[in-house]
């Protein structure tokens, strides 16, 4: 019952916060909207029992990417000119209300099998066996630390003064 | 009514949905990406609650795959913005013709 309310009220401000970045005038509290959205993203986690993850949410995109943004906000100094829409506004809506009805009857329609199992708790072992262990996602684990390194590499190369 | 796996992935679409009208519709290109961010973030939100549905852990290790790659994304695509604000003096996306022949 807790856990309901609890996913209600994370769920609400979620996509209030998310309707607030793409609405709002002002793209540094559009950014800071940006980063109450990734934190009740977090408490999702939560209720779905995904404890590392949570963690995990608020220390990337909570700390690291919303930092950045933010950042970007201030180095562009475009902020003054707010954020308009373009002249796609009108067929954006549609496209995104179409996903939007097609995505709920999609999911309403479908017959899911749900396990009545209760999650694993603490989640740290079990993602980490998954990872490391036999058959697990080693290799995908390396090319994501190659990915990582070319990123930052490939971040500096852009933005170094000639 | 309890709240089951079809919540959390309505909850899922809607940021999704939200996330594209605002990919599709601003011109200002940093929230462009942050729209991006928002639609990573719904997708990530569908994946964990499949695998608590669903009682398997392979799909909370592909959000943090799904992380890596956003934390990348967004390097980049910052990085990316600052360079053309430099050259072109704007980050509006319907002035970026660099690349229209």
């Amino acid at each position: 019952m807790g856990l309901d309310i609890a996913f209600w009220v994370l769920a609400v401000v979620s996509v209030g916060a998310a309707l607030a970045v793409v609405l709002m005038h002002d793209i540094f509290r559009a950014a800071l909207f940006l980063v109450l959205c990734f934190f009740t993203v977090a408490g999702i986690y939560i209720t779905l029992s995904a404890d590392f993850l949570a963690g995990a949410q608020v220390l990337i995109y909570v700390g690291a990417i919303g930092v950045l943004i933010l950042f970007a906000i201030m180095l562009t100094r475009e902020s003054r000119r707010g954020s308009p829409s373009g002249r796609l506004r009108l067929p954006a809506l549609l496209i995104g209300l179409l996903f939007l009805v097609t995505m709920i009857f999609v999911v309403v329609s479908t017959d899911w099998h749900v396990t009545s199992e209760l999650p694993t708790e603490p989640t740290t072992t079990a993602i980490a066996q998954s990872i490391f262990g036999e058959d697990g996602f080693v290799l995908a684990f390396e090319i994501a630390a190659a990915l990582l390194l070319a990123a930052v590499i490939g971040a500096i190369v852009l933005v170094r003064e000639k | 009514m309890a709240v089951g796996l079809e919540h959390f992935l309505i909850l899922s679409a809607v940021l999704f949905a939200i996330g594209l009208y605002g990919v599709l519709a601003k011109r200002n290109a940093v929230v462009i990406l942050m729209s991006i961010e928002i639609m990573l973030t719904a997708v990530n939100i569908a994946m964990v609650a499949f695998s608590r549905y669903s009682h398997t852990i392979s799909g909370q290790v592909f959000v943090i795959f799904i992380m890596v790659v956003a934390a990348a994304e967004a390097a980049v695509g910052l990085a990316l913005i600052i360079a053309i604000y430099r050259s072109r003096k704007t980050v509006d996306v319907e002035k970026f013709d660099l690349m229209k022949w």
